[in-house]
């Protein structure tokens, strides 16, 4: 086991150069120059554009400014916006923000989604079974705007049970953006759920368990869901960094300085750094959380063998 | 009813009833539209210490009636639409679902045919067997294991404590069985129903498994009804046989009276359709036809488009199950016949 889990972390360095690379090329692709951008319309001296460039290694070819910046970047400077400010305290107040907001979706689609599933796949073809089905599919099909939107205007103005916007009172701000933000894979944890309760329950050791009367309780529990929620575990994992990284609609909506705004001002401004430097992290959580998810899946499934 | 459980309950019962009897059990599979009738009118009884041998072919109702006796169909689509299952006296079929489940494992328990997916995939087969203790007879956690590694030792599961922890996957087939037989066994049920116990084995693994359930059975004087297709593993442990075909009862007969004079033309072509070492070199003689289809079966007798002694009553009269020998049940109208043959 431990080989293995050496043997991904080694197998991340190419994953996270070619991503990073991928977007670092990407993000300077766009046309316009910087510089300029950050001007505005102002004419700007030869001699200051010249020492920007300078400072930013924008005129070395595109492997060696990627190179040089990775180089900084592993000694944890990830460079500086064209504010001057270093792209780690850009970043330092925005990190909790979204963190906080996608651990609320997340843990909402975990309870609610799994709650459902299961209470759905017993109940597979009766009238709850119908209305969760339902209501997932009403879930998926309108997009998370119109969700969000939606909530703001009922539960936030309307009917002042959640506050409107903003982060000013704590973690009870996080809860109606988080429901809004966890919203989507509630419903797709649910329907796997669903599909794996219900698959599970014609299993051959579901009838050796009734066959040996155990309570129904037990079998549900120590049979059943153990082995129906494995492959949600997956799915949940991974959809830590598909949170941080989807947040950015709802932040926006709910006006939440996270990491979601920083980029998209960062991409307006054409601050390749700041753009580049919140991916790389990203990426970097998302590759975690798949080792995570798949050293847990050994735990849960003792079937599988790490070689 | 009130009666029969009362009886019970004095602990006198087992002089008078007979440790299990069925009668005239029928169970139905109701899906959209259709009815497969998969049960219709089984009967038998087992007493202690006896083995009855249920055979027949796959889709012939065996299994079901045995998931039937222990309470365990799928209820819906499975449907239990008549009949009467008797243990000790008591009528299991009316029993509320608590003490009804409460006897699954304790007094009647089940041993199915592929060990690998009949066991739980994610709990070592220690935990699955000491599950038993704990749930039935609220032991310990320390109580139960030692009682599991006991049970595997019984089995002849080599170092047992050391497997104790081991997970379904990680033993052979006949291992995998032998768990199985230990979970079923932890109990010491007064009835073991074993659904086709070896077919998924080897042959030799299969004599050894089948060896060591009749022994187990011998010294805890239990009851076991075996659900099988194989005439071989039938001959050597069981007293009584019961053929079905298209989920009804078509003979039922001691064991040698069976073997000699099979009084039914399935049975006939059962038994032909085995090699032995007399027909060595020769053809064996197949059951033309196909097994029938349960949500179309055949008018008359069952049996009559694949009979070879079919005649124009077969079709239009349904043959009842007689005695045309002593202690020998037949359900053919020409069972004399057979029989002399």
């Amino acid at each position: 086991m431990w080989r293995y889990t050496v043997r991904r972390i080694l197998q991340m360095i190419p994953v996270l150069i070619g991503t990073t690379f991928i977007i670092y090329a990407m993000v300077f692709a766009l046309p316009g120059d910087p510089i300029q951008a950050l001007a505005g319309s102002k004419p700007l001296p030869q001699s200051v554009i010249n020492a920007l460039h300078e400072r930013y290694n924008l005129d070395d070819p595109l492997v060696v400014q990627y190179a040089k910046y990775m180089a900084n970047a592993f000694q944890g400077d990830f460079g500086e916006t064209f504010y001057g400010q270093s792209v780690t305290s850009a970043l330092e107040s925005r990190w909790p923000v979204t963190l906080k907001l996608a651990l609320v979706a997340w843990v909402f689609e975990l309870v609610a989604g799994v709650t459902l599933g299961v209470w759905a796949g017993l109940r597979r073809g009766k009238f709850t079974d119908r209305v969760i089905l339902g209501g997932t599919t009403l879930i998926i099909a309108v997009p998370t705007f119109v969700v969000a939107y939606s909530a703001q205007l009922l539960l936030g103005v309307k009917w002042d049970i959640f506050p409107v916007a903003g982060t000013q009172e704590g973690w009870v701000s996080y809860i109606l953006p988080g429901i809004v933000l966890g919203s989507f894979s509630l419903a797709f944890v649910a329907r796997l759920v669903r599909t794996s309760i219900a698959e599970n329950l014609r299993a051959d050791y579901m009838r050796t368990a009734r066959a040996k009367g155990l309570p129904k309780h037990r079998v549900v529990v120590r049979h059943l869901l153990r082995n129906s929620l494995i492959p949600v575990v997956t799915y949940l994992g991974v959809d830590l960094g598909s949170l941080m990284s989807g947040a950015l609609v709802v932040e926006a909506v709910f006006n939440m300085p996270g990491i979601g705004q920083g980029i998209f001002q960062a991409v307006q401004t054409k601050q390749g750094t700041l753009v580049v430097g919140v991916t790389t992290i990203l990426v970097l959580i998302y590759l975690f959380a798949n080792l995570i998810v798949d050293l847990l899946y050994g735990v849960l499934d003792p079937r599988i063998r790490y070689e | 009813m009130t009666e029969l459980t009362d009886v019970s309950k004095t602990g006198a019962a087992g002089a008078h009833h007979p440790l299990l009897e069925v009668e005239d059990l029928h169970v139905e599979f109701r899906m959209q539209g259709s009815t497969v009738r998969a049960v219709n009118g089984l009967s038998y009884t087992l007493e202690k210490g006896q083995t009855v041998a249920i055979l027949g072919e796959s889709g012939s109702g065996k299994s079901v009636s045995a998931q039937a006796v222990m309470g365990i169909l799928d209820t819906p689509p499975a449907h239990v639409t008549g009949g009467s299952v008797r243990f000790q006296g008591q009528e299991l079929l009316t029993l509320p679902e608590r003490e009804r489940r409460a006897m699954c494992g304790n007094r009647i328990a089940m041993i199915f045919q592929d060990a690998l997916s009949a066991l739980n995939p994610v709990h070592s087969v220690g935990i699955q067997i000491a599950e038993m203790f704990r749930v039935h007879r609220k032991a310990s956690r320390a109580e139960a294991k030692a009682k599991a590694i006991e049970l595997m030792d019984r089995v002849r599961i080599p170092s047992a404590a050391a497997r104790f922890g081991d997970y379904p996957h990680q033993f052979s087939g006949g291992m995998r069985q032998r768990i199985m037989i230990a979970m079923a066994l932890a109990l010491e049920p007064d009835i073991i129903i074993a659904d086709e116990p070896t077919t998924a084995l080897d042959v030799t693994v299969q004599n050894q498994i089948m060896k060591l359930l009749a022994k187990l059975q011998e010294e805890m004087e239990m009851g076991l009804i075996l659900i099988t297709h194989d005439l071989g593993v039938v001959a050597d442990v069981a007293d009584k046989i019961v053929v079905m075909y298209a989920g009804s009862v078509v003979e039922q007969a001691d064991v040698e009276e069976l073997y000699a004079r099979p009084g039914h033309p399935y049975t006939e072509g059962l038994l032909a359709s085995v090699p032995t070492l007399a027909s060595k070199g020769q053809r064996l003689v197949p059951i033309t036809g196909q097994p029938p289809n349960l949500a179309a079966i055949p008018s008359g007798c069952a049996f009559h488009p694949r009979c070879k002694r079919a005649t124009d009553r077969c079709p239009v009269e349904v043959p009842a199950l007689r005695e045309p020998a002593p202690g020998h049940l037949s359900a053919c109208h020409y069972a004399e016949e057979v029989l002399g043959d």
